[in-house]
């Protein structure tokens, strides 16, 4: 530890290095770092009544099969999986369609578009919630009355108010305001295919629309494969939009209720049931499970394919 | 190929192709914006306007600020918009600084453990510092910092400062190594390296990584209403929620708190919208 005397004994001890990196390895490691581990480890005790019991897997087995807990759980989780794919089958699609657009050669005012289409996605969730929600209130009636200017009147509903169509068009709500990241990202990818490739296709004799399939799709898919991850893991920890539009009980009767919003209620209670932390901490453990394998899954995708791409 | 097309600038088929592909984008800018203008337009009514002709711009009739008076009275907007400008640039500055130097450390220096603090950081990319809610809050309870501004600083620097190093991580490669080895030569010390030669060097990534940290920090509304949920120490973003839900019948309060919300974020975007597009399409987040 103290200043070695002889100079060509061994190095200094790397002060600089410490007062590089410890600043920040402090505050990430007791912010973050053992937060979750703790919570994870918090995960297999019961905290009940004021004491901590260790109960192995037991929160898990209760979450999952208990008849007070489970239907809320699976309710949760399928909802959330449908509240992704509804974002992987529009998302993606649009988000690529606007890209393609964007990048058309000498398109003028590409950049205007571009700017205000990613408009929504700076704003919080939480805001463009509301906004939603006044838009398709049924008091206000301004979708209703737009739906009947185009002759679609009719099939106006209280969406955000039924059971049955609720968190879809919450999903569409969410679709809507994050489409900017998809056709960012990928308008980028598209921007730095080398002009040499698309035009030894076109002198091959590639029309447009064989061109833009077989060699500009392929190279945009790794892209679409990491705005695909994005999605899960944020999708997965969501829960801004649901409590504002909705609040913490998800309604009507829980079905826009998502991982985000079932773990704000098992931590902090709701009605009559009462908060609980280990077993916050035990639906924490599971999402955090759920997005390590939807993570690992992508990286042993993506690297796949990087390198397919090198040969 | 392009000199066909430069020859003929147009030819009927460009021309429709060319309509088509303006009309796609303009109808999807219109999706895009009307729901925001059509609040921050209807903030600005009297709310038998905003009912009776929910489309039109306020006139003379029907223009009226009630709304934003009444937000202003019965909140503190000021106080919420000021907790939220010293969180995010206190949260920014320091992700920033502590983000470059770790960075710094991680790129140039090689030591035992390196691989695995560059992996520790990395999975903090991925991974939602969220998860972890529960743990954190007991924390700050423990160290007395439940409803403190000082403790969403905290939150959102561990937060923010993954993405960072990893980013600048990327931009550090990229500087030449003969230039710290010229000053290393020159004995200039490893600080006076890293304060005077390298963190300028970082500007640009800098920036990008400001505006990345940045938007998700203004925008949280989870952590202000877990870690502080006080009045006193309210984020706007958080504000806006408890006020909307507290007024939700007083349509021009509403409106007129959105619009609050929305604008400044808005004038933001437009000054620093070239900055963000470039960060975005240069690659910084692939």
């Amino acid at each position: 530890m103290t200043q070695p005397n002889h100079p060509d004994e061994k190095k200094p001890f790397p002060w600089h290095l410490v007062i590089f990196l410890a600043p920040a390895l402090l505050i990430y490691v007791t912010f973050s770092v053992y937060p979750l581990l703790d919570t994870l480890f918090l995960s297999l005790f019961n905290t009940q009544d004021g004491n901590s019991t260790f109960v192995g897997l037991q929160n898990f087995i209760t979450l999952i099969t208990d008849d007070n807990w489970s239907h809320a759980f699976w309710n949760a989780l399928l909802n959330n999986f449908m509240f992704f794919a509804i974002h992987m089958v529009l998302q993606n699609p649009i988000g690529l369609l606007l890209a393609v657009l964007l990048s058309s050669p000498k398109l003028r005012l590409s950049g205007t578009y571009r700017t205000l289409i990613f408009m929504p996605t700076m704003l919080s969730v939480v805001i463009i919630g509301f906004v939603w929600q006044l838009l398709l209130s049924p008091i206000w009636g301004i979708s209703e009355e737009f739906l009947y200017n185009i002759g679609l009147g009719h099939y106006f509903d209280a969406w955000l108010g039924k059971e049955g169509s609720a968190l879809i068009t919450l999903s569409f709500i969410s679709v809507w305001q994050f489409v900017g990241i998809p056709m960012m990202l990928i308008y980028a990818t598209l921007l730095n295919i080398p002009d040499d490739i698309v035009d030894a296709g076109t002198v091959d004799g590639a029309n447009p629309l064989q061109t833009f399939w077989y060699i500009k799709l392929p190279l945009i898919l790794p892209t679409i494969a990491m705005v695909s991850i994005l999605t899960f893991v944020a999708n997965f920890n969501a829960f801004e939009l649901i409590y504002a539009v909705k609040g913490a009980l998800a309604g009507p009767n829980f079905s826009t209720d998502l991982m985000g919003t079932f773990f704000y209620r098992t931590f902090f209670g709701f009605q009559l049931q009462q908060g609980s932390a280990s077993m916050g901490a035990a639906v924490a453990t599971l999402m955090f499970l759920i997005i390590l394998v939807g993570v690992m899954l992508f990286l042993f995708f993506v690297q796949r394919r990087i390198q397919r791409f090198q040969f | 190929m392009k000199i066909v097309t430069g020859f003929l600038p147009s030819s009927p088929l460009n021309v429709s192709k060319s309509v088509t592909v303006h009309a796609i984008l303009m109808a999807y800018t219109v999706i895009a914006l009307f729901p925001i203008i059509v609040v921050i337009i209807n903030a600005f009514k009297t709310r038998k306007a905003i009912f009776n002709d929910p489309l039109g711009l306020p006139d003379s009739d029907s223009f009226t600020l009630a709304g934003f008076q009444e937000v202003l009275l019965r909140s503190d907007f000021g106080l919420y918009s000021w907790n939220s400008l010293v969180v995010t640039l206190l949260a920014v500055g320091l992700v920033l600084l502590l983000g470059a130097m770790a960075a710094w450390a991680l790129t140039e220096y090689k030591f035992r453990g390196n691989f695995l603090i560059a992996f520790l950081f990395a999975m903090g990319i991925m991974i939602p510092i969220r998860l972890g809610t529960v743990s954190i809050l007991s924390l700050m309870v423990e160290l007395d910092l439940a409803n403190t501004l000082t403790a969403l600083v905290l939150v959102y620097i561990a937060q923010g400062l993954p993405l960072a190093v990893y980013i600048l991580s990327e931009f550090v490669r990229t500087i030449p190594k003969e230039l710290t080895e010229a000053a290393r030569c020159d004995a200039v010390s490893e600080y006076k390296i890293f304060f005077c030669i390298i963190l300028p060097l970082l500007k640009p990534a800098m920036a990008t990584v400001a505006v990345f940290t940045m938007i998700p920090i203004w925008n949280d509304l989870w952590f202000p209403l877990i870690l502080a949920p006080g009045e006193e120490t309210r984020t706007i973003t958080l504000g806006v929620q408890q006020f909307v839900g507290q007024y939700v019948t007083n349509w021009n309060s509403v409106l007129s708190a959105l619009t609050l919300a929305i604008v400044p974020v808005l004038i933001l975007y437009t000054i620093f919208s070239r900055q963000l597009i470039r960060g975005l399409t240069s690659g910084a987040v692939k």
